[in-house]
């Protein structure tokens, strides 16, 4: 009995918070996605499906498709970095293992507009890339790198990287040594290795990364905004747009709320092709 | 003459330019099993690791059947290594574990299916085929790791202290199991180990390695009654060690002291007088007396009895020094305290001088 009033109380904090700045908003948000809104971005509190029946629309089902696919594309990639990057470092010593991660989390502690602004720079008609490759005469006219998917996708890929690769080398660097040496032992080549034992074992932590890149490459409104020109839109513009611009709050809540069914199912995925929850961490 | 099946030659090997092994060369021969003997650090492991492949030599060559392979990419050669911490891949079956190397080579379903179920039986585990690593007790993982070296059938099986995580009783069952699998399977077992009694206890041969050489290479009765350094007496095995100097009474005859009041004859010519030397006599080897013999006959009291069930150990205390003498059974009249003289025959006594050490 006592041992359960402390246990209860050691987490209060925790619940306190997860109620208050999570669930609490969640709830709101879906509530108010049933709600009508009205002219002067108030909300009318009665019952309507209007919100979510406005997201069939082919002009938003069109921002969904294009969110999805770049996403995709930027979690593709980011695994096809992370990966060479991850399994290369762990075949350093210990020291330069801990300096190499710890400059992969560097750009943790800038703002991260601020480095979207510098990625202006760097991809701009006359930006440093383009004078670069002019001036190597490797391009005759400067190449499109920013106002356009590509812009986005570059941007997003450096952004959220580190969120594959953490998760993917604290799984990679657990392998326990000697399976690989085992596994060579047992004539199976690097190719082999990699698809026969480090593949399947690292599968939760490139779950974990690919969600962790997946989700907020559907959301992430100021990347698009920047990079993109303000030509292209994805979910999460859609969502800030609803929110502060059109303020249309009832709308804006009810593609937030798609955008969590989105997450949802792609965790009910992994479960039913048989991984295990508490491997994501 | 027996066939080498593994050749070391010249072989050294450096980490960060320190010299880890110092030029080894060792003739492993077809159908033996071979100990490497030593305590951790001296390199044994480094040796294992050359033969497969996993650590390139420094230095030298290393053979397989006569094929230089000291280029040779672990994958192909013929050679299997049994790991200490078992190394079973955690998210495949036991049959996809012992699988795994033929798969690797592209054998067929059917095949693999036979000999998979083949191993099986031979390492006592039918019916464990779709138990997962993290459902097996130690010893059945390691017969698992076993079954998935030998479905292989490589020339030479390579066993890293493979035991050391087991207790005590499975140990000892797992090493009469081991043995029998060598003997029936004929494949040449190089076998690492930090464990004296393991290696004497399986072993044709032992190889005593100590910083990064090979000390002394003999079969365990050989090794045990004559070794070659007084490192290898007191790693191999107990053994009482005598500091004594070498004293002369005429042309043949020297005479050995221990201490100021003990003489022992002794002939070999090894030795000039003056010399410091050790000498050193196994537990068993000393027997008890209740008079003062001629020859070899040292004065003590019995410090101490500890009897283990099958034997007994004397603890006896000369002039300060103990003396572990063993006594088989319990079988003796002795005493704490009693004051006995311990003696030995000449043959038992293995004398070390000073120049005989690194």
């Amino acid at each position: 009995m006592k041992d359960k009033l402390h246990k209860w109380l050691f987490t209060l904090p925790v619940t306190i918070y997860s109620i208050l700045l999570i669930l609490l908003p969640l709830v709101y948000i879906f509530i108010i996605s049933f709600f009508k809104s009205d002219s002067y971005g108030g909300m009318i509190t009665t019952f309507t499906l209007s919100n979510y029946i406005q997201l069939f629309d082919m002009v938003y089902m069109r921002i969904f498709m294009q969110s999805i696919i770049i996403a995709l594309v930027v979690t593709f990639i980011c695994i096809l970095i992370a990966y060479p990057f991850v399994l290369a470092i762990t075949h350093k010593n210990a020291r330069i293992q801990k300096i190499l991660i710890t400059l992969v989390m560097v750009p943790f502690l800038t703002n991260s507009l601020i480095r979207m602004y510098g990625f202006v720079v760097l991809l701009r008609k006359s930006g440093v890339v383009n004078t670069f490759l002019l001036g190597l005469g490797l391009t005759n006219n400067p190449l499109k790198l920013m106002y356009n998917n590509l812009g986005i996708i570059i941007g997003m890929v450096y952004t959220l990287l580190p969120f594959m690769i953490l998760p993917l080398y604290s799984s990679v660097s657990s392998i326990n040594k000697s399976l690989l040496e085992a596994a060579c032992d047992l004539g199976a080549n690097k190719r082999k290795t990699f698809f026969r034992v480090i593949l399947p074992f690292t599968k939760p932590a490139l779950f974990n990364g690919s969600l962790m890149v997946f989700t907020p490459a559907l959301g992430y409104f100021f990347i698009v905004d920047v990079l993109g020109g303000g030509k292209i839109m994805i979910l999460g513009n859609l969502i800030k747009n609803q929110f502060l611009t059109a303020r249309n709050w009832p709308f804006g809540a009810s593609i937030s709320v798609f955008l969590l069914l989105i997450t949802f199912i792609i965790i009910g995925i992994y479960r039913k092709t048989g991984g295990k929850l508490e491997d994501l961490g | 003459m027996k066939r080498v099946i593994v050749r070391l030659e010249d072989f050294g090997k450096s980490f960060f330019k320190k010299e880890v092994i110092k030029h080894i060369n060792l003739d492993i021969y077809e159908n033996e099993f071979i100990t490497l003997l030593g305590s951790s650090g001296c390199g044994k492991t480094t040796i294992l690791r050359s033969i497969s492949g996993l650590d390139k030599p420094t230095t030298g060559k290393v053979y397989i059947d006569e094929v230089d392979v000291t280029d040779m990419d672990p994958t192909k050669r013929e050679v299997n290594t049994i790991f200490q911490n078992y190394a079973l891949f955690p998210l495949m079956t036991v049959y996809d574990n012992i699988a795994f190397g033929l798969r690797m080579k592209k054998v067929d379903e059917e095949e693999i299916k036979t000999r998979v179920n083949e191993m099986l039986e031979l390492v006592h585990l039918t019916g464990y085929e779709k138990r997962f690593p993290r459902e097996l007790s130690g010893g059945e993982a390691q017969r698992v790791s076993l079954a998935r070296g030998l479905i292989n059938r490589p020339k030479v099986l390579l066993l890293d202290e493979p035991l050391s995580a087991l207790d005590l009783k499975l140990r000892k069952e797992m090493q009469i199991e081991l043995k029998r699998l060598q003997r029936k399977l004929k494949i040449t077992f190089i076998y690492v180990t930090h464990d004296q009694d393991e290696a004497l206890s399986m072993s044709n041969r032992i190889a005593v390695v100590r910083g990064g050489k090979i000390e002394q290479v003999g079969t365990p009765s050989y090794v045990y009654d004559h070794p070659s350094t007084l490192y290898v007496a007191t790693f191999v095995g107990e053994a009482n060690v005598f500091d004594a100097e070498v004293k002369k009474i005429n042309k043949e005859k020297k005479l050995l002291y221990l201490g100021d009041n003990f003489v022992s004859k002794y002939s070999k010519n090894k030795y000039s007088e003056g010399d410091k030397v050790k000498v050193v006599i196994r537990p068993e080897n000393i027997k008890i007396s209740r008079t003062l013999k001629k020859e070899n006959s040292l004065k003590g009291v019995v410090d101490e009895l500890i009897y283990d069930g099958s034997n007994t150990k004397l603890m006896v205390d000369v002039d300060g020094m103990i003396v572990k003498v063993l006594v088989f059974g319990n079988d003796h009249s002795y005493e704490v305290g009693d004051k006995l003289y311990l003696y030995w025959d000449n043959v038992d006594m293995n004398v070390f001088g000073e120049k005989d050490e690194r």
